[in-house]
């Protein structure tokens, strides 16, 4: 049953089967779209017409590839954009988050908790909805009153970064949150007791020891913001995200050039993990 | 450390409480408040139950509640079904070795998004897609079968882009039982049946409701597979929602559908945790 008993051969290869077929399932469609990117068509499926690189570098009435579409790039650009100021609100947010839960006693903590936790349990259309109408609402109330426009607060680039934060953080605090909980808080009073200040020590010696957790988790929310579509979809403007673009794209204009793209988020992502993975090996 | 509270205290506590309150609470509570807000016949916007009685009256809206929350359950054991012995293998039946790099093979697809891997489906699973090529060319079938935009393409969606987080906390469950346990039941003889009965299941429990209701809640939250994989007949209530904000702008409306689902979503999560004992603090983690 385990690795150290003894079983019969029918279990272990009926179990090996199994999972042999799972990741030929989870495979699959990653598989497919990656070979189906060099297909010589201007259909997204089979049938195979022999290779080409067209959906990447052509640009012809009938195909415009990958590198040479403007609206596409100009919205991976928005995704980096938006990914890298997502990644860096909320890990500065959830790291501070971290430090109070972890580190202060204080009224209504678990309260707050709770609500910090809540983006895991509420739908991520509902998180948009909610913050589409909070701040449609608050945009009109300003140019009411005071005659102000606040272009952010309606469907926008920012409106997309704010709602995005507002569940990034929450993961960013559980993974600086998990390794806050493995320091060993004598270091701190030491340094307190050498009459260091509670804010020298959070920068000295606290943020130090999080270092890789943070860094971890800035990755982690990075791609969270990147591949988000749930909520973005109620609060993006006039500039599209990458996965706004592609859902659209799929919708109502599916080319190869889909499959392009898609080519380059699998390869991008899996030489990533595989780095991270090597890497990981060599410090063991 | 309560005694020298001073500045840093505050220099933690402000932007927190910015985001929580600024980005959780009030949003909220307008989206509670907005979904009591209607238009008279006057044009002027009163507080009435209009937009929940819209929701109860149509029969395509509560209908499309009731299949979204049984579906959701359903994918939800489904994906406890389908990875559970994955889970296991991996921690108590493969080599050592061999397990770190398969485990992090589940996470590649997490990484690269929902809308690509659908997309990936959408492609295997319509008529002159890989499947249907395949199965004509070794003869199986004559025709295509018509697998796309139906509700078994959106469940296969669904449990695709849903399953892999339901591992990652089994493993951390079964990694911390023992084996001995294991290898004492099966010394005195009990079958395999038995001790997963009586000891797996009991002991990855935690692990199981945690993984359980973060599959539940990204199903049940889910636009995008539902909505490229599924047909005509298999509506989602976030499109219900999408399409009252983003296609006939009746926000109030919308606003009250949004409240349901986070009231349907909430409540079936409060009942798992409570009939699995678990705190909501440790799914976080």
């Amino acid at each position: 049953m385990i690795r150290t008993l003894p079983c019969s051969s029918l279990y272990i290869n009926g179990f090996r089967l199994y999972i042999l077929l799972f990741y030929v399932f989870l495979v699959m469609p990653l598989i497919t779209i990656c070979v189906l990117a060099f297909n010589d068509s201007n259909f997204i499926a089979l049938p195979w017409h022999g290779f080409s690189m067209d959906w990447f570098f052509a640009d012809t009435d009938e195909r415009l590839g990958l590198f040479k579409d403007a609206d596409l790039m100009l919205s991976v650009w928005t995704s980096l954009k938006t990914g890298f100021l997502v990644a860096t609100f909320s890990t500065i947010v959830g790291t501070i988050a971290a430090l109070l839960f972890e580190e202060e006693q204080f009224r209504l903590k678990g309260l707050l908790y709770f609500l910090a936790l809540a983006p895991l349990v509420i739908p991520g259309v509902v998180l948009g909805i909610s913050i589409l109408l909070s701040s449609t609402y608050a945009g009109s109330y300003m140019e009411k009153t005071f005659g102000l426009e606040f272009e952010f607060l309606g469907p926008s680039f920012w409106l997309v970064v704010i709602g995005q934060f507002s569940f990034g953080a929450t993961y960013v605090m559980l993974l600086v949150g998990a390794r806050l909980k493995k320091f060993d808080r004598v270091l701190e009073e030491a340094a307190l007791s050498l009459r260091a200040t509670r804010l020298e020590v959070i920068r000295l010696i606290t943020i130090p020891f999080l270092r890789p957790a943070i860094i971890g988790a800035f990755v982690v929310a990075f791609l969270i913001s990147f591949s988000n579509f749930n909520t973005t979809i109620f609060l993006v403007g006039s500039d599209p995200t990458l996965p706004v673009d592609l859902y659209s794209r799929i919708k109502f204009s599916s080319t190869p050039v889909l499959n392009a793209v898609s080519f380059m988020i699998v390869t991008f992502i899996s030489f990533a993990a595989i780095i991270s993975f090597v890497m990981n090996r060599k410090k063991q | 450390m309560i005694k020298n509270r001073g500045r840093t205290f505050y220099l933690l506590m402000i932007p927190v409480l910015l985001w929580l309150v600024l980005l959780i609470v009030i949003p909220h509570m307008d989206m509670f408040f907005r979904s009591f807000r209607y238009e008279n016949d006057n044009g002027l916007m009163v507080f009435s139950l209009n937009n929940y009685l819209s929701f109860f009256e149509d029969k395509i809206y509560w209908l499309t509640f009731v299949k979204t929350a049984l579906y959701s359950i359903g994918v939800t054991f489904l994906a406890f079904v389908v990875t559970f012995p994955v889970a296991f293998f991996l921690t108590k039946v493969v080599a050592k070795k061999h397990s770190s790099f398969m485990v992090l093979l589940l996470l590649i697809p997490i990484w690269i998004g929902e809308l690509v891997t659908i997309y990936g489906w959408m492609i295997l699973l319509s008529d002159n897609g890989v499947i249907n090529n395949f199965l004509i060319k070794i003869g199986l079938i004559d025709s295509p079968i018509v697998m796309l935009y139906t509700n078994f393409s959106m469940t296969i969606g669904l449990l695709y882009m849903s399953m892999l987080f339901m591992i990652i906390p089994m493993m951390s469950a079964l990694e911390s039982l023992d084996d001995s346990l294991i290898e004492a039941a099966s010394d005195l003889g009990a079958t395999k049946w038995t001790i997963f009965r009586q000891i797996i299941i009991p002991y990855t429990t935690p692990g199981i409701a945690s993984g359980g209701i973060i599959v539940f809640m990204l199903v049940i939250g889910d636009y995008v597979a539902p909505n490229i994989l599924g047909g005509k007949s298999s509506l989602w209530f976030t499109e219900q929602i999408y399409n009252k904000f983003l296609a006939t702008f009746n926000w109030n409306e919308g606003a009250a559908f949004g409240f349901l689902l986070l009231m349907l979503s909430s409540g079936i999560i409060w009942l798992a945790l409570r009939l699995t004992g678990q705190k909501l603090e440790k799914v976080g983690s």
